[in-house]
């Protein structure tokens, strides 16, 4: 998937994640985060935007993410939605976990 | 009582003839005044000097102007060295930081710190640590003379020239009020000098009053104390959280049935969303099985007024009012009365009030399985909190109840280790959370009653399990060597460190 403009998705409530997918100006992926659990919770969350984003097939973008305590549930969606809208798609995957 | 020491005993004669030097003229007969014209003027009169300890209190919540007032004209006159030592510490102080680095201050003891002031201390910038207290630890230091204070500058919204001070006027309507003067109470009795900063000098003699004019030595007039705003709210809301709600319910229940909840009881609701909901919870059981309770104690807000008023709770002792309602029930009511922090909490012979508790209910940031709780810094180590009276009231109650969620978005509450240690586990005899209640190993009458009540329990471990599975495992907070405060128990020994939060970036 390809990363073609700028998006966002998620808001700054507290509980939530604000993601802004961007095209990247270098090959890979590269994110930015600011949260108040980062020392907790920081290398977490970067781990879970990277393999979302890795799993929908985006090689690279530029991610600023920033995190109010959200769980990783909410990292995932906010991750998948702020891409699909990044990369103009609208055929979203959606599919039950086991 | 050596009678020869009787100053004039070798000049009387007994022939009637003697007159007292003391006596004044009728004529120059006037009624004294300990009022001098500003800040300034009395800094310089109190003879405060480098190294001193100078006290506030912190009755002004988050909108006082003392303590900044103070310290801007203290370090105008160059005095330097000086330890602060107040009743707590609100965000508003962030000013300090510059009294701070311009060694002004260079040593602050206090119950409490928020804000940009508690972030800087956390990331080292003073030298000594700073001294955290109970509230009824540091009534006991100032009273036994650990804690020594040459100068207090206490702030009081109604004073009289002599110095009779209170937190409120009957002589004015709309005038800013505090309610409750009970921590600085104590600073005025046992201070050196007492300085009483007021923004309404009411007519001799301001009664009833917190402060006697006997502790005070001047008054100064200002035009504002504070910001009425962060002086005090009208009334502190119920809560609509339904997490909250969820753990009050559960709170009441727990009280209901651990056998503490019995007619003539006494409490104590702490601060915050869910222990100031389970009061709502009790009441309507008080009503149904038409209990009453004989005192409530503590920092008193408008729901135990109105449970006051309504006649079911018979008399209220207040060391802190912490609305409007709690302050006009205390210029209103006549068995709601003001306590100092001694009386409220200290731990010495003297008696206290939290060991005529029969329950506490209480709030923490965290909680750990051996049932520490922490309410002094946040899950990032940083300073951010209170410690209160939470120790105190833990320890003097029958029963502690600690409320708290099990989780804050991602933060767990129930955690191994709390970061610092400031309500000992041994002390603290229920948890109650939105997904379970835990009751302490130490305390199997509780848990036999609950059990018997058909009260569902589970153990502090499998919640701290539970928190885990929601949010994950969290790395542990990294701090530097250096100690950059203590935190003291209630017989003031020191039950935990804070260290240096390390936010180094590892890349």
């Amino acid at each position: 998937m390809k990363i073609i403009k700028p998006a966002v998705a998620g808001t700054l409530e507290s509980s939530d994640i604000q993601i802004r997918v961007e095209p990247a100006d270098a090959p890979g992926i590269e994110i930015n985060l600011n949260s108040s659990v980062k020392q907790q919770f920081g290398k977490k969350i970067i781990q879970v935007i990277h393999d979302t984003l890795e799993e929908m097939g985006v090689t690279d973008a530029y991610v600023e993410a920033v995190d109010k305590g959200a769980l990783d549930c909410a990292v995932k969606a906010r991750t998948a939605a702020a891409a699909y809208r990044a990369a103009g798609k609208e055929d979203y995957e959606w599919r039950v976990r086991p | 009582m050596d009678i020869s020491k009787i100053q004039n005993i070798g000049k009387i004669n007994f022939n009637g003839e003697y007159t007292p030097d003391c006596v004044t003229p009728k004529s120059e007969v006037k009624m004294p005044s300990k009022v001098l014209p500003s800040i300034r003027d009395a800094i310089i009169a109190t003879g405060l000097k480098d190294g001193m300890t100078i006290s506030f209190h912190h009755h002004f919540r988050n909108g006082d102007y003392i303590v900044n007032m103070v310290m801007d004209e203290i370090a105008k006159l160059g005095i330097k060295d000086l330890t602060v030592a107040a009743s707590s510490l609100a965000s508003c102080h962030a000013p300090l930081i510059e009294h701070i680095k311009n060694g002004v201050i260079t040593h602050i003891e206090t119950s409490g710190m928020r804000g940009e002031l508690a972030e800087a201390i956390s990331r080292g910038l003073m030298e000594t640590p700073v001294v955290f207290r109970s509230h009824g630890g540091r009534a006991d230091a100032i009273a036994n003379d650990e804690l020594h204070i040459d100068v207090a500058f206490l702030g009081a919204p109604s004073c009289d020239v002599l110095g009779n001070a209170n937190g409120y006027t009957r002589d004015e309507s709309g005038a800013t009020m505090c309610g409750s003067l009970g921590y600085a109470k104590v600073d005025a009795e046992y201070s050196d000098c007492a300085v009483v900063i007021t923004d309404h000098i009411v007519p001799y003699p301001n009664t009833p009053l917190a402060i006697p004019a006997v502790h005070v030595r001047y008054v100064v007039e200002v035009e504002e104390l504070g910001d009425p705003e962060g002086i005090m709210s009208g009334a502190t809301r119920y809560t609509k959280n339904p997490k909250e709600l969820m753990i009050a319910k559960n709170a009441a229940n727990v009280i209901e049935h651990s056998g503490y909840f019995y007619d003539g009881f006494a409490m104590q609701m702490g601060s915050g969303g869910a222990a100031l909901a389970t009061a709502r919870f009790l009441r309507e059981k008080m009503e149904e099985k038409n209990i009453k309770a004989h005192f409530a104690l503590g920092g008193i807000t408008g729901q135990i007024v109105e449970m006051h008023e309504a006649g079911l709770i018979k008399k209220i002792l207040d060391v802190q009012s912490f609305d409007l309602t709690a302050a006009a029930s205390l210029m209103n009511n006549r068995f709601h009365t003001q306590i100092d922090g001694c009386f409220y909490a200290g731990y010495d012979y003297k008696g206290a009030a939290v060991n005529a508790l029969d329950f506490v209910v209480l709030s923490a940031l965290e909680i750990d399985t051996d049932f520490n709780v922490n309410v002094l810094t946040g899950s990032d180590g940083v300073i951010r909190g209170a410690i209160g009276g939470h120790p105190d009231t833990a320890a003097g109650a029958k029963m502690s109840v600690v409320v708290a969620p099990l989780t804050r978005g991602r933060i767990p509450t129930i955690v191994d280790k709390v970061n610092t240690v400031v309500t000992p586990g041994i002390t603290v005899d229920v948890v109650v959370t939105d997904q379970g209640i835990a009751v302490n190993p130490n305390r199997p009458d509780i848990i036999e009653r609950l059990e018997g009540a058909d009260i569902l329990l589970t153990d502090i471990e499998s919640l701290k399990v539970r928190a885990e599975k929601i949010v994950g495992k969290p790395d542990p907070i990294k701090y530097k060597d250096r100690v950059v405060a203590l935190a003291l128990y209630r017989d003031n020994s020191i039950i935990d460190v804070i260290r240096e939060v390390d936010e180094d970036e590892e890349e």
